[in-house]
This record gives C-alpha cells, structure tokens and sequence, in this order.
C-alpha cells in the first residue's frame, strides 16, 4: 500500500534548519485574538525521506522524456533541457516582478522579442503576454471583443463556436457573459457554412475557432466564414492549440482571425508540468490594440523598454504581473534555436508524422475497425472512431486506451471531439522517430488482433501499470480528497 | 514516408488541405535558427542586463518574495516524471502526479483550516477573482464587496472578469492601514454576492478577520479571504475565522520570483462549495484488485465535460508550482513553518523599529505586521528608492504607484534571507538616501 507523505516520519524530524533570532525577541507583537492556537499538521519528515518519496512517487508517473505520448490537441513535443538550464538563470528566476524596468532590460527585451516572434507567426500586429494558460488567453479574447463592441456602444449577446470546439471554448463564453450558440460541422468535417449563415447576426459578438480544428482538418472554407463573421460585425477568434500544424505555412492573421492564442506549453515546449503550469499569450489585430491588458512594453526612441500601466481603454489585468515569465524564457529559446526555418519544419515534420502514422494504421488494416472520422489526409493530427471496433470487437475506445498502457504507450485523447462516437484523437508531433510511429502503428493492430480473439484481454486492461483501472464512480460518490488525520 | 502515404511531396500534403490563398507565400520574418550554445550565451546576455534578488539586497515584496528555495525543489521540479507529463487523464499511469496533488490539497487544507482544497489554480491575483465567480454562481448576487486593502493586480483582475458577467465592484477603503470597518459594514446588503479582504493586507497589516468575516454574517455573500500562506503558522487560520473561500499567491512556498511567474494559486473552500470548486481535484479510490489510488475526481464541474455549464474555463493549471509548493511545506515540516513565522514576526518589528527611528521616516500605520511593514518617507519615494539601489539595496516597493491615497508610502518586505545586519545596512542607507533627497530639495527651495 502506497502511504501519503503524511503518513511517514516522526515527531520531531525535519529537514529545514531556521536562521537564528539575531534580534531581540520581544513578547507580545501578535495580538492573542489574532494568533493560531494549534499548528497546521504538515509532515514531520527528515530530508532523505522527503527525497525518498517524492522520487519514489516519481516513478508512478508515465511521462514524454521516457516515451511516445501522443495524446491529441496536447503537442506533447520534447522538452529540450536547455530552455530549463537558461530559465534558471538567476537573473531570470530571481528577478522580482515589481523591479524598476529600468534595472529589468534583459527581461524586457527578451518579452519585446517574444512578442514580436509570436506576432509575426499570428500574422497579427500586436501581442500580450499576460494570460496564464490557453483557457485564460480565451476569456481575454472575449473580454476583449466585449470591450471593442461596448466602445462601439454596442451590446452583443451571443458567442457560436462549432459542436468540435475544445470545452474551454463553451466554458470561456459563459464566464464572459455571453450565450453560447454551437454551429454543426459540414461533410468535410469543417464549419456548416449554412449554420453560420443561419447564425450569424447584428446579436453575435465572436466566432471562436479552431483550425485546423479537432478532428485534424484544416477548415477550406475559412475566408468565406471570416467573410461572414465580418459581414455582422463579430470578431474571428482563433484558439492556438493546434497551431503546430501550420507555424510558417499559414498565419491565422492571413486566414482573417482577429484574435488568435498560443499555448507556450504546447507548440513552444514549455513543460507541460503534469497540468502546468502553462502560458497563453494572445495576438490581435490592429482596431482591438488599445483594449489589450495592461500594462503593455513599450520602447522609447532611444531603444529602452518601459512598462505601460496607462491604458485608458485597457479591459484592465488578468493576473498579476506581467504573465508566466518563466515561459517566456523557455519558449524564446525554442524560437531562437529553431528560428523561421526550423518552425516551419516542425509543422511540416508533425503533419508528415501524423499522415505517416496514418498510413502505417491504414495499411496495417487498423481502418477497418478505426476508420478515419473524416477526410482522407490530415493535419498534425487525426481523429478515428471506435465504433466498428465495439461493434465487431466487443471492446471500447477506453479498453483499446487501457491495453496501450501495457505496450508502454501513452493513449491519445479519448472520448473527444464529442461528435465523433467512441474518438480517438492522435497528435504524434513533430520530435517522434519514424521507428516509434511503426512501433505505436504496431501496438494498436496488435491490440485489435488480439480482441478479435479474446476482448477479455483488452476490457481487463492494464496489468502491467502501479495500479489497475480505478474506481472513478466511488472517488466522486464518496469524496476522500485531503488526508485524515 | 511520403511514400507510404500516397503523396509525392510535403507541398502536396498541404496543397491538398489549405487553400493557397491562405497559405504564407514567404519565409517567416524572424531571426535565423541558432546551435544551443549560442542560445544560451544570448539568454545568458538577457539575464546579465537585470538586476535581480542575486545581486542587490532586496526588500521587494508586495505580492512576491524573496525567500529561499531548497535544493530538493529544484531537484523534484527537474525530474523527467513530474516535468514533463501532461495533466493525469491516465491515472493507471500517473499515481505519482495524482498522489502529490492529493497530498498538496491536504497541506493546502491544514494550512486553511478548510476541509476542501482544488490542485491549484494560476496564481493569486486572479484566484481571487475566481472566488467572485464561485460566488456569482453559489448566489448570483450583482455585488462584489472588495477591501483597498486587497493586492491592487487581484483588483484589477477581479475588475476585469466582473465587467464580463455584469457584476458591479464596490471598493472599501482602509483607516489606520487595515478596512475601514464601518464603510466595510455599510458596504454589504442583500445584492452582496461576495466580500473580500487579504490578510496581512497590502500594507502588511494584520486585518481583524473575524470582525471582517461577522459583519458578512446576515448577507449572503460568500466570505473571500486572500491569505499570504507564510505567515499562516502562526495567524490564525481562515477556517476558523468565518471565511468560506481561502485562495492566495503560492509563490512564497517554493517558487522562484521568475518576474512574476509562473507560480501557482490556492484555492481553498468549506464544503458547502465543493461542487462549486474551480480546476482539478484529486481524489483516494481503489484499482480493480482493491490497491489504494488516486483519480481526478468531481470532474462533472469542469470544462471537458460540463462545457458552457463548467464552474470554470481553467484546464492547464499549475501542477509543477504546486509541487514545489507540497514540497517546500514538507521541508519546513510541522514546526518549520511556525519557526519561519516568529523569525519573520520578530525581524519585521526589529526593522519597523530601526527604520522608523531614521529621520525623515515614519509609519505609515500602527497595526501589527507579520511581513512586510509601510513607511511614510518625507522625500520623493522613487528617487529615494533609486538612491537606494545604486548604493547596492532595494528598500521595497513604492505604494503611490498603485494607490494615488499614500504618495509618500514605501512597502518594505522581509523574507528569512534577510538578516539584522541587512536591516540595519538598509537604515543607514535609507537615511542617507532620504537625508540627501530632503537637502537637494531644500538647496533647490
């Protein structure tokens, strides 16, 4: 049995050594009323069992430096250590937050720098650092258009996005005050152009979109859809998650998004941290600018940058500070190692990847139980449907997801996009060899094999795992949450 | 591979799928690719061109702090297995992230002394503006009630969520240097869906919590506390002071400054407002075989699958910084964080003292620190400040650049890392400072 932290050590052990009092002590400063009467039950542990654990727990954890990983819309591309050497820095990681500008000119510029990178991959003017992940980039591209059309003296209510949306999208609308309506997907997997049509009027305020969007396909229809957000008098909004697929090949600026966000922590190896910390800055055109948070860079004529807090029309800040500067390092260094010919390659190299692992799937006869959902090629990504496999099979989506565990595989995204039944959503990226696209190729006709069979095998899945399948329902029935003590 | 595909080049991939119109017909316009070496002279170059925490000797806090980050975080934080996994959506392979955050909540509750803990939200400023929104939809009252004294950025945040959903923000400003308690209590009605304060306040002032929680007590407003955790060895708790929503910056637990992040925020509640409770949550079960383990758990609350009815949008959040966070709590250990909390307690009465006692200073307020402490000064405060570092200290933070109330005000932060010789370095240099802007202006008068 795995014990918590709080169940190791004994009284008295511990691993900090506090500085010595070099004051006088002086009875007293605390009001009684204001004092804590019994001390907060932390662990009690000496140094080495504290590495101890934490390192053992370690190895419960399946993670990207130790194999393939290619859960679908995450770009769970390799992490190269520089970025973690240079971020350490301590002039990067020690410098606080509120220093004059004028003593933080290498953070600055490094800022500067990054901004003006991620505006020209956007195909946008002007770039904001501050929101704290892709979900947060979202809420201010929506704030952002709120504010835009209540200058315009304009109150819209709705917001569409399409039914393959990311749930952060639906989750972003209602948080900013709008009512969500969802637009239905075409044939070819892309925006119903006649839902939009149906849709779009004076009372919608924003589009949010995704392209390529989740199921892999790049929307063809995308200048007429700009066309027809435009036409309202909406703004386009691009959610960046799966802008590995086309840095360098296509700017969302160019395709006629107005507000576009990024995830550092995916197409710029920020680490994903096991669920963060991530970055989502966000590129706009040049009419939403004066709404962007503040405070914003500026650079003075004689080549020095500033803080800019006064912002009159500013929809205010979203965070402390000036975002995840930690990131930001991480993801200029990625932008500086790769520079404008290795981004483009990378997109290239990740579509190549997820075609070629496609193909290896469709030749291996994979297909015939988890077709393509829609299309025939894809973009750095590709969505199949588990539904002829239960069928025919007797095993789910989740059970195929399980027994991947045992092939020393990381399952991709399972159960989303929504409207496709049983999905199965797959992001090989870029840094994957084409070994390893063989072997995971491999694994899955292996798996399907195998269930044709006996599905036993896959439905009682994994075995090889610290733990089995667990019981989620009883976790949310009864919730244990926090240790007893 | 093109091959195996069925194309006979990369162009024809894309060809195929995005029309030429929209395709960048040009090389991206940014600087050509460089070998690692040279990546890491030039961020090396960057680092050299700011003054951090490493080469002056920093009193800056408000909101960030300076405190010492062991060997063993660095450590933890750097290993393959908990940098680089992506959120546990496979828990069969992800115990070891799954058991920290249910280890980081159990801290997080202790530290509280509230019964439900999420696995950490971005940070502080904007968990505070996340509590409004649990409150707008625990009771969906128009108001949100919020002290002066709470950090200016986690005001501005909660600004600018409200003005998305329509709610109105009513400012309470301080007296003496903590919430006015009568404008506090006058401020809250039956529209109050929410009340906030911080404590220690901005100023470093110790709040009377209880008295701020009590006067919410016949309205319906959740009770919001933003709590600076180092202290919360030895104040006491938001659990037992009426607060029903405890979140703060948890960047003092382990987390470096990095210019403001990233870092993590907590966010702490009763259990009333579990299934109201933003971001992922941990959770004990047991596998197929009867093995004790861990899930995330109460996931009908969040985006993925509640989508435009999620209590949140939040989706990557901070795992690393909270690990950092459990950690850090591990290496104080029980009787680690109460020691850290009467250092601190003592050495920021020691130097409210010395520096009060310098000519041209005063406090700004009388009420108890724990922290962190606000001076008036009768000179410019920034060019006091200025004349501070190039003699090689950082006294702290000007207040005026935030509140128009307290022009003259200096905020001056203490973290173990500063020593009584550091403090008594800083009143010699602070009074020099302030004795040579008072002269320069009484020469120019």
């Amino acid at each position: 049995m795995t014990q918590t932290i709080f169940e190791k050590g004994a009284p008295g052990r511990r691993a900090f050594t506090c500085p010595p009092l070099d004051v006088p002590a002086v009875d007293g400063l605390l009001p009684e009323a204001f004092r804590r009467a019994q001390e907060p039950r932390l662990p009690e542990v000496s140094e080495p069992e504290l590495v101890r654990h934490y390192v053992n727990l370690s190895k419960r954890n399946f993670d990207l430096d130790s194999g393939f990983y290619p859960l679908g819309s995450c770009t769970m591309k390799h992490n190269p250590r520089l970025h973690e050497r240079v971020a350490a820095l301590p002039g990067h990681s020690r410098l606080h937050p509120l220093q004059d500008p004028a003593r933080a000119q290498g953070a600055l510029e490094l800022m500067w720098n990054l901004e003006r990178a991620l505006a020209e991959v956007a195909g946008l003017p002007h770039v904001s650092l501050q929101p704290s992940a892709g979900s947060h980039g979202e809420l201010a591209g929506v704030l952002l258009t709120k504010a835009l059309h209540a200058d315009h003296g304009e109150a819209r209510t709705k917001v569409l996005t399409p039914d393959t949306a990311h749930g952060t999208n639906p989750a972003t609308v209602t948080m900013a005050g709008y009512e969500l309506v969802k637009l239905g997907t075409n044939a070819d997997g892309g925006v119903d152009i006649d839902d939009l049509r149906a849709k779009a009027d004076e009372t919608v305020a924003c589009l949010m979109l995704t392209n390529p969007n989740t199921l892999g396909i790049f929307d063809h229809n995308i200048e007429e859809i700009a066309e027809i957000v435009h036409e309202v008098g909406a703004t386009l909004y691009y959610d960046g998650a799966n802008l590995n697929a086309v840095m360098g090949i296509s700017r969302p600026g160019d395709m006629g998004f107005d507000i576009v966000h990024f995830n550092l922590h995916k197409s710029f190896t920020q680490p994903h941290g096991g669920g963060g910390p991530g970055s989502g800055p966000i590129a706009v055109a040049e009419h939403i600018e004066p709404y962007l948070p503040r405070p914003v860079i500026v650079q003075g004529a004689d080549g020095t940058f500033d803080l800019d807090d006064h912002r009159p029309k500013s929809i205010g800040k979203l965070r402390g500070f000036q975002g995840n500067y930690g990131c930001f390092v991480r993801s200029y260094a990625y932008i500086r190692s790769l520079g404008a010919e290795g981004l483009k390659d990378a997109s290239e190299t990740a579509v190549l990847n997820a075609n070629y692992l496609l193909a290896r799937l469709r030749t291996l006869g994979a297909l015939n139980k988890l077709p393509l959902a829609y299309g025939e090629l894809c973009m750095h990504e590709f969505v199949l449907s588990g539904a002829p496999m239960k069928r025919d099979l007797q095993i789910r989506t989740l059970d195929l997801a399980k027994r991947l565990l045992d092939h020393g595989f990381h399952p991709p995204t399972v159960y989303f996009p929504l409207l496709v039944d049983e999905a199965l959503l797959i992001e090989p990226t870029e840094t994957e060899t084409r070994e390893t696209l063989d072997a995971f190729a491999e694994a899955l006709a292996e798996i399907l094999r195998e269930a044709a069979d006996d599905p036993s095998v896959a439905r009682n899945a994994p075995y090889s795992t610290p733990v089995r399948r667990l019981d989620e329902a009883a976790a949310a029935k009864h919730p244990v949450i926090r240790q007893a003590f | 591979m093109l091959s195996e595909i069925g194309v006979r080049s990369l162009d024809e991939l894309f060809d195929r799928q995005i029309p030429a119109a929209v395709r960048l017909q040009r090389p991206l316009d940014l600087p050509a690719g460089m070998a690692e070496q040279d990546v890491y002279e030039h961020l090396r170059a960057l680092a050299a061109r700011n003054t951090s925490a490493e080469d002056e000797i920093s009193f800056l806090g408000a909101g960030m702090y300076d405190h010492y980050v062991p060997a063993v975080v660095d450590m933890l934080m750097e290993r393959s297995e908990f940098l680089t996994p992506y959120t546990p959506y496979q828990p069969e392979i992800s115990q070891g992230g799954l058991q920290v955050m249910f280890e980081y909540q159990t801290a997080i509750s202790e530290l509280t002394a509230l019964p439900v803990s999420n696995a950490s939200v971005y940070e502080g400023p904007s968990a505070v503006a996340a509590a409004a929104y649990l409150a707008k939809l625990a009771n969906g009252k128009p108001k949100v009630v919020v002290s002066r004294g709470v950090h200016p950025h986690a005001r501005a945040a909660l600004r600018t969520l409200a003005a998305g959903y329509g709610h109105e923000v009513v400012e309470v400003g301080l007296r003496d240097g903590v919430t006015d308690a009568a404008a506090w209590a006058g401020a809250i009605d039956q529209d109050t869906g929410a009340v906030i304060f911080q404590q220690p306040n901005f100023l470093g002032a110790v709040e009377d919590a209880a008295a701020l929680a009590a006067a919410a007590k016949d309205s319906p407003a959740v009770v919001v506390g933003s709590y600076d955790p180092i202290p919360l060895g030895i104040l006491k708790p938001p659990g037992e002071v009426g607060v029903d929503v405890a979140v703060g910056e948890g960047q003092s637990l382990g987390n470096r400054l990095d210019f403001g992040g990233p870092s993590f925020g907590y966010f702490a509640a009763t259990d009333a407002y579990l299934r109201r409770m933003p971001g992922r949550i941990a959770g004990e079960t047991h596998d197929v075989d009867g093995k004790r383990g861990f899930v995330l758990t109460l996931q009908t609350r969040e985006q993925h699958i509640r989508r435009e009815k999620a209590t949140s949008n939040i989706c990557t959040a901070q795992a690393l910084n909270a690990l950092a966070g459990v950690v850090y709590l591990t290496w104080l250990g029980r009787h680690g964080l109460v020691e850290l909390g009467e250092l601190l307690l003592q050495r920021t009465h020691y130097a409210r003292e010395a520096l009060t006692a310098v000519d041209g200073v005063e406090a700004l307020h009388e009420q108890p620190v724990v922290r962190e402490f606000a001076l008036r000064l009768d000179a410019p405060v920034d060019r006091v400040i200025a004349r501070c570092q190039d003699a090689g200290i950082n006294p702290g933070f000007a207040i005026g650049r935030e509140y128009d109330e307290y022009p003259d005000g200096l905020l001056v932060a203490l973290t173990e890392r500063r020593s009584k010789e550091h403090i008594d370095r800083l009143a010699d240099i602070l009074g020099a400072a302030v004795a040579a802007e008072r002269h320069s202006a009484g020469v120019s008068a």
